[in-house]
C-alpha cells in the first residue's frame, strides 16, 4: 500500500490486516510509556481544509505514539486564505520532505490528485462528500469487537443525511466488503439518486429499523446544507431521529460525531450503554497506527515520480506481496 | 520446511534436558526471593518462557511472572526492510520495574533482537537487573551482547540457518542446522 485515498481500492483481506494490526496497537495505549519508536525520524503533515478536531488529533496522537514528527497545517490562517491552490500549497510543504500527507479537504478526488504531485504517502481525511476511508476503517474495528458474531452477516441501518456523508459512502462499502448487509434511511431529500449502485438497500421511514443489528446514525451537516433539504430540523427530528422509542435493547448505536443532541439522536440514546461513540473514537488513535505503520515502516525506494503524470504502476514493483511474505504468515482476523 | 541437507542437532529430549539445565542455572544465579519474571520473545521465544516457568515454578516452590514481547517496533532495520513487519501484541501484565528480568529466545545471532527487546523492555519499567536466556547460541555477534544462559553452542558458518522448532507450533521439539544454499521460511 503506497496511499491511503479511499476504502473502495482495499479488499477484504486488507481491511482485515489493518484492523487486525490495529488491534495489537491497542496495547501500546496501556504501557508505562505510550510511545514506541517504529516511525522514529518520519515526519507526518496534517494537512487541514476543513474544520476538524477529533480526526487531526487522533492522526496527531497516532503519528506521536509511533514517534513520528507532526506538523499541523490549517488553511484558515495561512498561505490558503491568500489565494495559494491547493497544488501551490503541497509543492511548497512538500519542500520539507514530509513522509506523509493526512489531507482533508471539501473537494471530492483531491486527494487521488495530490498523490499524484508530491512522494509523500497520501492518506485521505476526508475528501468532500467523497470517501473518510479511516473512518471507515474504525467503524470496522469497533464493530469487530462489540458484535459476537462479527461482521459477516449482520444487518445494518445507515440513517440520515447520506447526500452530504464521505463517511456513508466509506462505510457502506467497507461494511458490505466485510459480509454486512446494509440499508440506507433517511429523507428522499438526503438519499442520493442512485445510491443502491453500490449494492445497499434504501428506506424513506424507520418503520423496520428494527430489523437491525447495528444502527449507524449520520450528523444533520448544516454547514453543507446551502439550500432547503428539510422544512426544519425539528420536522426532521420528528421522523427521523434516533430514540428510546426506536432503538431496540440489542442494536448497536453508532456515530461519527460530533453528535447534535437532540436532532439526529436523542440526548438518552448517547448515554446508552448501547452507544459505541466513544469507543469509536479510541478505535481511531488504532487503527490510525495501523494506517501510518502500514505506509510509513519499510523501505520508501519506488515512489512514483512526481515529475511524471501517471501514478505509480498498481502492482507495486520493489515491494513484495505480503500474501508471499514468509517473515509472519498468521497476519488475519485476531480481535483481542 | 523440512529440508533435506538440514541437520537436526537437538532432539526433542535434548530440548528438554536443555531447558531444564538453564532452569537450574536461573535458580542457582538468582537464590533469594522474589523470584525472577520472564519475559519470551515472539514468537518461539515466548513458548520456551512458557516451559521454563513450568520448571522455575517447581524448582522454587514460588508463582513465576510470565510476559511476551513482540520486538517489531523497535527493529534497527525498520526504514531498510522492503515492507512493514507485522507486529503482535506484547503482553506484559505485570510492574517489572525493581525485579530481575530473564529475557527468553530462541537463538542468539547478532544480537540485534535482543538490544530491541531491551530497548523494549525499558518502556515498560525500569528492571533492577536484566538477564538473557537462550537455546541456542551460534556465535556471530555483532553487537556487545552476551547470553547469561544457553542451552547449546552451536558452531555455525554466518550464512548456514539454525531452526528452532517448537510442538505448540511446528509439532516437535528440535533445532537443526540448515545449509546456506537453502530457501528457508524464517
Amino acid at each position: 500500500m503506497n496511499h491511503l485515498l479511499s476504502i473502495e481500492e482495499l479488499d477484504r483481506t486488507e481491511i482485515e490486516r489493518i484492523v487486525a494490526q490495529a488491534a495489537r496497537f491497542a496495547e501500546v495505549s496501556d504501557r508505562d510509556i505510550k510511545k514506541v519508536p517504529a516511525l522514529r525520524g518520519r515526519m507526518v503533515l496534517n494537512l487541514f481544509y476543513e474544520a476538524s478536531t477529533r480526526t487531526r488529533s487522533s492522526f496527531e496522537l497516532a503519528a506521536k505514539r509511533l514517534s513520528a514528527d507532526v506538523v499541523n497545517f490549517a488553511a484558515s490562517g495561512s498561505s490558503v486564505e491568500k489565494g495559494e491552490s491547493l497544488k501551490d500549497t503541497v509543492l511548497t510543504l512538500s519542500a520539507h520532505k514530509p513522509d506523509a500527507i493526512v489531507l482533508r479537504t471539501p473537494w471530492a478526488g483531491a486527494a487521488e490528485l495530490v498523490s499524484r504531485w508530491c512522494t509523500a504517502a497520501i492518506v485521505n481525511a476526508g475528501d468532500g462528500k467523497h470517501e473518510h476511508p479511516t473512518q471507515a476503517l474504525l467503524d470496522v474495528y469497533t464493530l469487530l469487537k462489540r458484535l459476537p458474531g462479527g461482521i459477516d452477516g449482520a444487518s445494518i441501518w445507515i440513517v440520515g443525511d447520506v447526500a452530504h456523508s464521505r463517511v456513508a459512502r466509506s462505510n457502506i462499502i467497507a461494511f458490505q466488503r466485510m459480509g454486512a448487509r446494509v440499508t440506507v434511511a433517511g429523507p428522499p431529500t438526503l438519499i442520493p439518486r442512485g445510491i443502491e449502485a453500490l449494492g445497499c438497500e434504501v428506506r424513506y421511514t424507520l418503520d423496520e429499523l428494527a430489523k437491525a443489528d447495528v444502527v449507524y446514525a449520520l450528523r444533520m451537516q448544516h454547514e453543507r446544507m446551502n439550500e432547503s433539504f428539510l422544512p426544519s430540523l425539528r420536522e426532521y427530528a420528528a421522523w427521523y431521529q434516533i430514540n428510546g422509542r426506536r432503538l431496540g435493547p440489542r442494536q448497536v448505536l453508532m456515530h461519527p460525531g460530533p453528535v447534535n443532541r437532540g436532532v439526529e439522536l436523542s440526548g438518552e440514546v448517547v448515554d446508552s450503554p448501547q452507544a459505541v461513540i466513544t469507543a469509536q473514537v479510541e478505535a481511531g488513535v488504532v487503527v490510525r497506527m495501523a494506517v501510518l505503520y502500514e505506509l510509513l515502516a519499510g523501505a520508501r525506494e519506488h515512489q512514483p515520480d512526481p515529475t511524471r503524470p501517471g501514478r505509480s504502476a498498481p502492482g507495486h514493483p520493489g515491494r513484495p506481496d505480503r500474501q508471499g511474505q514468509p517473515d509472519r504468515p498468521e497476519n488475519v482476523k485476531q480481535l483481542a | 520446511m523440512d529440508s533435506p541437507n538440514e541437520k537436526v542437532v537437538l532432539q526433542a529430549e535434548d530440548v528438554r534436558r536443555a531447558l531444564v539445565r538453564v532452569a537450574h542455572e536461573i535458580v542457582e544465579r538468582n537464590p533469594a526471593p522474589p523470584a525472577p519474571v520472564l519475559i519470551g520473545i515472539h514468537r518461539r521465544g515466548a513458548f520456551l518462557a512458557r516451559r521454563l516457568r513450568e520448571q522455575l515454578e517447581e524448582l522454587l516452590d514460588a508463582e513465576v511472572l510470565l510476559g511476551d514481547l513482540d520486538i517489531g517496533f523497535y527493529r534497527d532495520d525498520l526504514q531498510r526492510r522492503p515492507d512493514a513487519p507485522i507486529v503482535h501484541a506484547s503482553h506484559i501484565d505485570f510492574d517489572i520495574t525493581g525485579r530481575t528480568v530473564v529475557i527468553v529466545d530462541d537463538v542468539l545471532f547478532t544480537g540485534r533482537t535482543v538490544r530491541a527487546a531491551i530497548e523494549a523492555l525499558f518502556d515498560y519499567g525500569r528492571p533492577a537487573r536484566v538477564q538473557l536466556a537462550v537455546l541456542a547460541d551460534r556465535g556471530h555477534r555483532e553487537l556487545p551482547i552476551r547470553p547469561d544462559y544457553v542451552g547449546k553452542n552451536l558452531p555455525t558458518a554466518r550464512d548456514e540457518h539454525v531452526h528452532v522448532r517448537v510442538e505448540e507450533l511446528d509439532g516437535t521439539d528440535e533445532v537443526a542446522i540448515a545449509p546456506a544454499a537453502v530457501e528457508t521460511p524464517a
